[in-house]
């Protein structure tokens, strides 16, 4: 589904990632850990397309598609949606009328969706005006729910969520990544669900995200290189024990990127 | 701002008979018209005027709480309309009302019945047909105790190519506990020269609320509606929508004084500068304790112009509480990669923020006026990108 090959990207003068290679497989959803300033924002913000990534070596592929230098919004109708961690916002735009371009000419309940958010009283209100950080995800999960991306880009969904909000928001990704569709009664929802699980690449310092999604992959990102891939659970115990400087010692390993932990 | 100059313009001459029926005008003026605010197809105001170049054409009530009249025939009926006429509008404040005073081409005579609550918005419509003419135009509306009316008025040229004077005198008096909505719509063109003259009194408990929108260009036009508040209670708020594109020169502002205690004022305005002049003023003045204004202007140069925001607070009392704020901005680059994020091509995310900006929206306008302005608003992204 994406492929990063050789992955080389610059803010101003600053190399931040150093040769990324990643494969993420349809329907797969992949974690990403890494302490502050090693990159992960900065990758998932060069496969959104943001202004100000440089990208100056290596390509990415979107389902067989070179997605390198594409803009943004032709990445987005393609299929890739982001949840943004700190969302501008957007004076005299409600997020009922922007929930209903999200969606792009699909016929979409921006009411029923927002329920199932618990963001009904949010939708005569200007997008991310005076929203504190738990309002902020669950308007961004409704904007994705409406887009309907094949595969999403998620920046800490559990950053300045309180633990309340953490069980909605951790409920509503799973769902995404599960593919939700509405069938109609009676229909046999498996083998649809299979064919429609979405991926993704979620960053995750806490790794609280984990209590609710069923995540098949994991890897370390240090001072914009990939390490340690491994079960995420597994990853998440190891930097709990022993923090990144593991990472050190495993990037100076003879063959870097795989170590079992 | 450039002068006008009178002398450009015939103030006689352009007559017209009366027209019974406002729907057999061609469909290019009405087409002008719509684009003003008012649907002469499908009208449904309570009551309906149209002034065109200098005579009064169409004048309709079709509601008993209410009355309209051409001023010139009010003038006649009611003795001069004392204290009405000329009592807010100094008769030699300037040239233009001076040229008002001395020849009155029509304008309208609102008065709606004490206690009346006007369900249908009186329709009214200032059209400039004939080219290189002058309107002299003088209204008067008198909200009687405790009733509510909204008037609707949109101002059109024939063309976007017609050269035209409109001098207008336009003179409020909203009563105790009486409300006032008074929305206008502009549509003129690049040869018009617009110089209305507007002030306003409000007496205990009154509400005045105006909405202005002018999306399309215009030669120059200067304006500073004042009202005053004079009795306790009592509410102005002004909602202001400029567009100015290369070409207009605009100079306008909203003034509220607040002379009793326990008065509030708004003025909003939202302004975009596409390559012309807009000087955006504002004053609120505070002369009674408790009163509370505040005055909002917020620009955006795209493409190029002149963008002058000048907000005035004056306080002459200790305790009143006036607050401003004025901006000059830019479309924000991480609010158009939001959108883009979401599919949304540059030009698409872009025309977004922008009626975001305008914010029509707060005006709470309905039916064809609200989808005229928005059509409007899309037109002017397709311009400006």
């Amino acid at each position: 589904m994406l492929k990063i090959e050789d992955l080389r990207v610059s803010i101003g003068d600053k190399e931040v990632l150093r040769g990324i290679n990643l494969h993420i497989r349809e329907g797969e959803t992949f974690i990403l850990f890494g302490p502050n300033g090693s990159g992960k924002t900065t990758l998932l913000m060069t496969l959104m397309g943001f202004s100000g990534y440089n990208v100056t070596g290596g390509r990415i592929l979107f389902r067989g598609t070179d997605i390198t230098h594409m803009p943004m919004y032709e990445r987005a109708r393609l299929g890739i949606g982001m949840s943004f961690q700190r969302p501008p916002t957007i004076h005299g735009l409600k997020t009922r009328d922007l929930v209903r371009m999200c969606s792009r000419g699909h016929d979409v309940d921006p009411d029923a969706l927002a329920g199932k958010v618990n963001f009904s009283e949010f939708l005569d209100r200007d997008i991310n005006a005076g929203f504190s950080g738990g309002e902020i995800k669950r308007s961004e999960l409704l904007q994705l729910m409406a887009q309907k991306p094949s595969f999403v880009l998620f920046d800490e969904p559990e950053s300045g969520v309180d633990l309340e909000n953490m069980q909605l928001i951790g409920k509503v990704v799973r769902r995404l990544l599960d593919g939700e569709v509405d069938l109609p009664p009676g229909a046999c929802a498996k083998p649809l669900k299979c064919k429609l699980r979405t991926s993704g690449l979620i960053i995750t310092h806490t790794g609280y995200i984990l209590d609710y999604i069923n995540a098949d992959r994991g890897q370390v990102l240090y001072q914009g290189h990939l390490c340690c891939e491994a079960r995420p659970r597994d990853i998440l115990e190891h930097i709990r024990s022993y923090g990144y400087q593991e990472c050190i010692r495993c990037l100076d390993e003879p063959t870097p990127g795989r170590v079992v932990l | 701002m450039k002068e006008v100059n009178l002398k450009d313009y015939t103030f006689s001459g352009a007559e017209h008979g009366q027209i019974a029926d406002l729907r057999t005008l061609d469909n290019s003026d009405k087409d002008r018209i719509l684009h003003a605010g008012v649907d002469l197809d499908h009208g449904e105001g309570s009551a309906l005027f149209m002034q065109m170049d200098q005579s009064t054409v169409h004048c309709e009530t079709r509601d008993p709480g209410v009355e309209l009249l051409d001023i010139n025939v009010a003038m006649k009926r009611y003795d001069g309309l004392p204290g009405y006429a000329w009592n807010n509008v100094d008769r030699d404040k300037d040239e233009f009302t001076r040229a008002v005073a001395a020849k009155t081409h029509g304008g309208y005579f609102v008065r709606t019945k004490p206690g009346a609550i006007i369900k249908k918005p009186v329709q009214s419509c200032l059209f400039l047909k004939a080219d290189r003419s002058g309107q002299n135009v003088h209204n008067i509306v008198v909200v009687e105790e405790n009733s509510e009316v909204h008037i609707m008025t949109g101002c059109s040229t024939a063309h976007g190519e017609t050269h035209g004077a409109h001098l207008g005198i336009t003179e409020f008096y909203v009563k105790k506990g009486g409300k006032l909505t008074f929305t206008m719509i502009h549509n003129w063109g690049e040869g018009a020269n617009v110089r209305p003259r507007t002030v306003g009194v409000v007496e205990e408990g009154g509400v005045f609320q105006n909405n202005y929108v002018l999306l399309s260009p215009v030669g120059t036009l200067q304006m500073y509606p004042t009202i005053n508040l004079n009795g306790r209670g009592g509410i102005a708020r002004f909602n202001s929508v400029i567009v100015t594109p290369k070409g207009s020169h605009v100079d306008a502002g909203n003034r509220v004084i607040m002379n009793a205690p326990e008065t509030r004022c708004e003025i909003i305005s939202r302004t975009i500068t596409t390559g012309g002049v807009n000087i955006a003023r504002g004053h609120i003045a505070g002369h009674a304790v408790p009163c509370k204004g505040h005055l909002e202007c917020k620009s955006l140069i795209l493409g190029g112009g002149q963008s002058l925001a000048i907000p005035e607070l004056d306080a002459t009392v200790e305790g009143v509480d006036l607050s401003h704020e004025a901006a000059v901005g830019k479309i924000a680059q991480d609010e158009i990669e939001y959108l883009m994020a979401r599919g949304m091509d540059e030009a698409e995310a872009t025309s977004t923020i922008v009626r975001g900006f305008l914010n029509v929206d707060i005006m709470g306008l309905e039916g064809p006026l609200a989808k005229s302005i928005k059509n409007q608003v899309a037109q002017i992204d397709a311009r400006a990108f």
